[in-house]
């Protein structure tokens, strides 16, 4: 037999003890360390648990602290016990007692002799690596850490920005390249002992002694000292996640980790019954020659750190609620504003969700209601059109109007009549929205309207003070959304080329050109009405120049084929 | 200063509870530990102790405030339940907070402990596959101390006393409906909290007042320590660090959903009970809603309604979340 394993155990150790048992059993020796910290009780019943196994044996303990030299020691006291003990061994294969194997040992000891000169240890130099813990990569090497990181943090982090401060170096001793990587390996004898055995040892201990999380490096740095043939990856699976905590495998795993075919897992949940039952039970695999391949396994846990991390652009919920400008996304999917469209054109939402694959609602946030698409009272997500409900929280209701109906793009009119205007600096930020505005065309349904003109000059007044307002944010500087506004003279005069602008944003895949224009309203007299405002003391400004008598006549582009600026 | 008010309320009001069934000592270090009050809700109870049981609750620690259908004998009976009664006002303890924060200081500390009602269940990530204690277990080993879950109301298909709720079934057979995307989030700035609102309750019945909506953001699941407490029910604690369950920089923390089967068939005579002895919050005006509504047998169905199927749709849709924990 060509393998032993060392184990190093602190908890769990009626599982360590399966594992333990499973290797002996199938002909490995096993060589266990227990962390002296542990009772005297639980040792002598971990002892006893295995008293019957002859390969099996325990070694001198000593008290482990995290990313501490005692954890090497261990290793070390544990490979030199293997080394002697077992003659027969080739390769030593360092685990832990959450370790789970795979494969059966045939498969592992197949593996292994058919590449009996090969270190398996993960060994990169420190600039390759992004996982350290605490962003300290390099300077584990060449600073002192004499305070515990879990216990002292704040001694810690103070010690080693003063050394920073001043300076302070260590100097890594001669021939040494310091490497890092996984703590889980597996060393040919002539490696490993050539380590353990080197003349210089004491000299390399001393120094890695005072190494932060030596246990990550000692190996990993020596083995490059002496190893013929390193391959460097981890033939166990072990995954990380972005605080430096292993992932953990349970029960609903068991086919992810089967079709793995690494050899050995960790971490194992203590409790995971069926894992445990379904992998030392080695009847139920046949013996093959696969490679490990944790990529399916990889790309799970990658995405729940993603998760964690980026978490699911434009979603607030009640684990995700970022802050302002930290949202990674203030909603979920692109989404148009129209502002001025359904004032100058007949039917403009008509006309557009026929020229767009989009769902078009009328004025969102409309004084009366939500106007959902197609009149209806409820939008997904059970969203109501009650307009106290949705002006009680006006961002909640956009973001949800867009988060619930993922996967098509929503547009929606907006206007100065609308009452919310609360929401104009998140749209105005969000890269999600686009903002088309026809400044003015507020003043159009007053034009038409049956109103005293004394009336009309007050809510005139009023519409373009809140024009005006959104117009300033909508040019400041922050603005993230894509704005477009055009006056009101200026979009009449030539209105297909920013409708066609505007529509190939929306849908660029569309290659068809627009063949319909919008009906523009009828705009006869609408000089004199601006002219009969400004009479009554009032300037309407945002239209743009519309001279008196000279009336804009969209009656041309009624026309059956329209004329295309191209 | 607050916490040590709320502390002191609770020891002074431990006196109004009488023990019935005592068997705390049967509590093992490790162990889930359910905290409960409750009054007249014994056609749930089989059900409610089943589903925690599965999930690995060991222990149901529980106080009956003046139950007059049987609900305190068939817990007593119980091998896992340790019950208190008490006959004193509901409202004055708080809506029964301080004898909770009394149980939970005296026998939740050093443990994780799930704080519900009789008609609240629990749902956090892979609940399915992994009992409670993969997921404190994990919580352990991020050193995270609370574990929020918002009320997610369940409703039935038609009026809701069309369906009658029979003994120890599952409530979500009839009422497996639930609305997906109409919450609306603010930030306490005081207690540092979620404040939530939405769902069919706020459309159907505060759609005109939306400010008296029921909250819905609760933390029912915390490792409880000797100077923790509850504020308002299960929406808040102190000290404030245990509301920080929500990430503020763009990720997503690991949350679950506490389905809420609230609106079953009883819930017609529980209004017309709790209208009686007025002891609900803010003078019982959710149940003065529900009294005007339910006499017009409302439906708080709609076509939008989604129908449950398991946690794995509740964190597509974005109410719940995996976090990190794979």
């Amino acid at each position: 037999m060509s393998v032993g394993f060392i184990m190093m155990c602190h908890t769990a150790f009626d599982r360590a003890a399966q594992v333990a048992r499973h290797w002996a059993e199938a002909g490995a020796p096993v060589v266990i360390h227990v962390d002296k910290r542990v009772s005297g009780h639980d040792y002598a019943s971990f002892n006893r648990a295995l008293a019957d196994l002859e390969n099996v044996s325990f070694s001198r303990r000593f008290k482990c602290e995290w990313g501490t030299w005692s954890l090497v020691q261990a290793a070390q006291a544990a490979s030199e016990q293997m080394l002697e003990r077992h003659a027969e061994v080739r390769h030593v294969y360092l685990a832990s007692g959450s370790c789970l194997p795979l494969r059966p040992l045939k498969d592992l000891t197949d593996y292994l002799d058919a590449r009996p000169y090969t270190d398996f240890i993960e060994s990169v130099t420190t600039t390759e690596v992004d996982w350290t813990v605490g962003g300290i990569g390099m300077e584990r090497f060449t600073l002192r850490f004499p305070f515990s990181w879990k216990k002292q943090r704040r001694l810690f982090d103070r010690y080693v920005d003063l050394q920073r401060r001043v300076g302070f170096k260590r100097s890594i001793p001669d021939g040494l390249v310091p490497h890092l990587g996984s703590q889980w390996w597996c060393l040919t004898r002539q490696t490993l002992s050539a380590i353990l055995q080197d003349p210089d040892r004491r000299h390399y201990d001393s120094y890695f002694e005072r190494v932060w999380i030596p246990d990550e490096s000692y190996f990993q740095t020596l083995a490059r000292l002496y190893a013929t043939s390193i391959e460097s990856r981890s033939l166990t699976l072990s995954k990380f996640d972005f605080q430096g905590k292993p992932h953990i495998f349970y029960d609903d795993h068991l086919q992810l980790l089967r079709r793995s075919d690494c050899f050995v897992a960790r971490k194992i949940w203590p409790k995971a019954e069926r894992l445990y039952a379904t992998f030392l039970n080695t009847r139920t695999n046949t013996p093959k020659l696969a490679e490990p391949n944790p990529s399916k396994i990889d790309r799970l846990f990658h995405k729940a750190v993603e998760r964690r991390i980026k978490g699911r652009p434009g979603l607030y919920m009640q684990s995700r609620f970022p802050r302002k400008d930290h949202e990674n996304g203030k909603t979920s999917a692109p989404y148009s504003m129209f502002q001025g469209f359904s004032d100058l054109f007949e039917n403009f939402d008509g006309w557009l969700s026929k020229n767009v694959g989009a769902r078009v609602h009328g004025h969102l946030f409309g004084p009366e209601r939500a106007e959902f698409a197609g009149g209806e009272t409820m939008f997904n997500g059970c969203l109501s059109n009650n307009p106290t409900l949705r002006d009680y929280n006006p961002k909640a209701f956009l973001t949800n109007v867009i988060w619930n109906s993922r996967g098509e793009r929503q547009c929606f009119m907006y206007s100065p009549r609308d009452t919310q205007q609360d929401i104009d600096w998140f749209t105005a930020t969000d890269p999600n929205a686009q903002i088309s505005v026809i400044s003015g065309a507020w003043a159009v349904p007053l034009f038409r309207s049956n109103q005293n003109f004394a009336a009309i000059r007050r809510e005139a007044a009023r519409l373009q003070q809140v024009e005006l307002h959104h117009l300033s944010i909508l040019r400041s500087m922050y603005v993230k959304a894509r704005v477009r506004i055009w006056t009101m003279a200026e979009f009449i005069e030539n209105p297909m080329e920013p409708l066609q602008t505007i529509i190939d944003e929306i849908s660029p895949r569309a290659t068809r050109r627009l063949t319909e224009v919008p009906q523009m309203v009828d705009l006869t007299g609408f000089g004199q009405f601006l002219q009969n405002l400004k009479n009554q003391g009032m300037q309407p400004r945002l239209m743009g120049d519309f001279p008196v008598g000279d009336d804009p006549n969209p009656q041309q582009k009624r026309r059956g084929r329209p004329y295309l600026v191209k | 200063m607050e916490r040590r008010r709320r502390q002191i309320r609770a020891f002074r009001k431990r006196r109004e509870l009488m023990v019935v069934a005592d068997r705390t000592d049967k509590i093992r270090g490790g162990d889930v530990l359910a905290f409960v009050t409750l009054r007249n809700e014994r056609v749930r109870l089989p059900y409610f102790l089943r589903y925690y049981r599965d999930m690995g609750i060991k222990h149901f620690l529980i106080v009956d405030n003046g139950s007059d259908d049987g609900s305190d004998d068939y817990l007593a009976s119980q091998p896992d339940v340790s019950l208190w009664w008490t006959g004193a006002s509901y409202k004055r303890s708080g809506f029964g907070i301080d004898w909770m924060n009394w149980l939970l200081r005296k026998y939740g500390t050093g443990h994780w402990t799930l704080t519900v009602d009789p008609d609240e269940f629990f749902v956090y990530p892979f609940c399915d596959t992994r009992p409670i204690n993969a997921l404190t277990d994990w919580l352990d080993t991020y050193e995270i101390r609370s574990f929020p879950a918002m009320l997610l109301d369940m409703y039935p298909k038609g009026p809701v006393d069309q369906t009658p709720y029979v003994e120890g079934t599952n409530p979500f057979e009839t009422a497996c409906w639930f609305d997906s995307g109409n919450y609306m989030i603010s930030k306490n700035s005081r207690l540092q909290n979620l404040w939530i609102q939405g769902g069919p309750r706020a459309r159907v019945f505060f759609a005109d007042r939306p400010e008296e909506a029921p909250s819905l953001n609760k933390i029912p699941l915390v490792r409880w320590e000797r100077g923790h407490t509850f504020v308002s029910s299960t929406h808040m604690l102190l000290p404030r660090g245990l509301n920080a369950v929500y990430d503020e920089w763009g990720g997503e923390k690991a949350s679950g959903c506490l389905l809420h089967a609230k609106f079953l068939s009883t819930l017609p005579q529980k209004v017309a009970e709790e209208l009686e002895r007025r002891e609900h919050f803010a003078n019982s005006r959710e149940y003065k809603a529900y009294a005007e509504a339910m006499s017009e047998q409302p439906d708080l169905w709609c076509k939008w309604s989604e129908k449950y199927i398991n946690w794995r749709q509740l964190e597509i849709l974005g109410l719940m979340s995996k976090g990190n924990w794979a």
